[in-house]
């Protein structure tokens, strides 16, 4: 049998860089969220603080705003003790003229061993991964609409915290589907970890074509979607999808596809409440349903960051032999 | 690899055990603490404190982050999350391992004590120590001592019972 290449594997099949979920085993998922558990206790030390990346150095490449994924990624990093660079593209050297490549070709100059990469282009991580030189990793911080795979793996792991058995669950993903590298990541997670059943909840407008295709079932109405489900994730509606007529307004969006108390009755009693952040109060969610018991939000955050160590440990560990 | 020789640690523990009163006789059993190193560490450190009617809690020390040999082996596969269910700080610690070697993982394990507090003191207790220290590392208390060639093992087996294999060349 042919076996495409994963740009993401070294030769013995070791994740050198984390670009997309798509194509890992889940032997490889389940090891990052052992390894996440294990970092999870050092945060919970006096000193949050261990030396493994000792004398590397990572740099948070952004060519995108993003205010928490950077801050987590800058704290994993630090909490691994690498030497930490961030760098907002927008304002450096492409305004300038010089190109992606030549960027790199500097920034590897300075003995640069991982770059965190979060760019509107979808694929910009892997064509970053296949110019660095061999021993320097590529992590994917969200790449256009195709994948965010750690705000995946935080997600599986939160899930897993609270409901451990992967195989018995039913995930419904609420909102914008079509613009989401977070919905496309999760579903491809949730299959490979057995989830039976994942669910998308959203108008027709917001779905993509063929989403079914990865094996969720499509629904439009939000109690009927969510109805007996474990987890619910809601996702964020990006206020300037408003304007391009694919949605009426913001308070309609809230009165059919918004998370309520009265919807979520329809979802198991004890289902736990995921959102990747930042929360649009009153469009996609109830405030109430927020700060609720049942909303895991600020706790994905908090987990978060001992993914990103286990991922940059595992990826830097792996590129380095 | 063959196994030349399967040792009964039972005089080895009583020998430890021995050692370890004289040890810890001065000090208030309240600023006591037992640290065993994952996983064979922690067996020996049980072990010690039922023989020895010590009423604590052992913690158990996983140095797979601390480890030198990152950069050769990647991340250490075994994870499982260091637990000291203890404040460290202001404490005696008795560090336990199963086997002194190159010193290296005594090492990481005290760095990474020192990265929950300050202890008062460490003192170092083994089953055996085999030679071919790489660090200047000395037990304080040891069930007896063991030559070894560079391609000699030593493994303990356990947790019931606990059981040391000796393999004198691969």
């Amino acid at each position: 049998m042919m076996v495409k290449k994963n740009i993401q594997l070294d030769a013995a099949g070791r994740l050198k860089h984390f670009l997309s979920i798509e194509g890992l085993s889940k032997t490889i998922l389940i090891n990052i969220l052992d390894h996440a558990e294990t970092f999870t206790s050092v945060g919970e030390r006096a000193v949050k603080k261990v030396p493994l990346l000792r004398g590397k150095t990572v740099v948070n490449l952004f060519f995108e705003a993003s205010t928490r994924t950077r801050t987590t990624f800058e704290l994993a990093a630090k909490r691994l003790s690498a030497d930490v660079m961030n760098i907002n593209i927008d304002a450096s050297a492409t305004s300038k003229g010089e190109s992606l490549a030549d960027t790199l070709r500097t920034l590897e100059a300075m003995q640069a061993d991982m770059f965190i990469v979060r760019h509107q282009d979808s694929g910009a991580p892997e064509f970053i991964a296949r110019l660095v030189s061999a021993g320097v990793s590529v992590i994917n911080a969200g790449d256009g609409r195709h994948a965010h795979p750690t705000q995946a793996m935080l997600d599986m792991f939160t899930i897993r915290k609270h409901k451990p058995i992967f195989e018995n669950l039913a995930v419904a993903i609420v909102g914008d589907i079509k613009h989401s590298r977070v919905a496309r990541s999760e579903i491809h997670a949730l299959k490979i970890l057995g989830v039976p059943e994942i669910r998308v909840v959203a108008p027709k407008t917001l779905i993509p074509a063929e989403i079914e295709k990865l094996g969720v079932s499509v629904h439009h109405d939000i109690q009927q979607g969510i109805k007996d489900a474990d987890v619910v994730i809601m996702l964020r509606l990006q206020k300037e999808r408003m304007s391009s007529a694919l949605l009426p307004s913001g308070s309609e969006f809230f009165n059919t596809y918004g998370l309520t108390s009265k919807n979520l009755k329809a979802a198991k009693p004890d289902a736990i409440v995921m959102h990747p952040g930042p929360i649009n109060r009153g469009i996609e969610i109830d405030s109430a349903i927020a700060d609720s018991k049942q909303s895991l939000i600020l706790e994905q955050v908090a987990n978060g960051i001992a993914v990103r160590m286990a991922i940059m440990s595992l990826v830097v560990g792996n590129a380095s032999l | 690899m063959t196994i030349h020789e399967t040792l009964d640690t039972t005089k080895l523990l009583n020998e430890v055990c021995e050692q370890l009163k004289g040890l810890i006789r001065h000090i208030d059993p309240n600023k006591l603490g037992f640290i065993g190193i994952h996983t064979g560490g922690v067996w020996v450190a049980n072990k010690i404190t039922e023989e020895l009617q010590l009423k604590t809690n052992v913690g158990e020390l996983n140095i797979a982050f601390y480890r030198d040999d990152f950069s050769k082996i990647g991340v250490h596969p075994t994870v499982k999350p260091s637990q000291l269910p203890f404040e460290v700080s202001g404490r005696h610690l008795i560090l336990v391992d199963d086997i002194l070697h190159t010193g290296r993982t005594v090492r990481a394990a005290m760095n990474e004590i020192f990265d929950y507090g300050r202890p008062l003191s460490i003192s170092l207790v083994v089953l055996i120590a085999r030679s071919g220290r790489e660090l200047p590392i000395h037990a304080d208390v040891c069930g007896a001592d063991i030559n070894l060639s560079k391609g000699g093992h030593v493994k303990l087996r356990g947790p019931e019972p606990l059981r040391l294999e000796i393999c004198r060349d691969s």
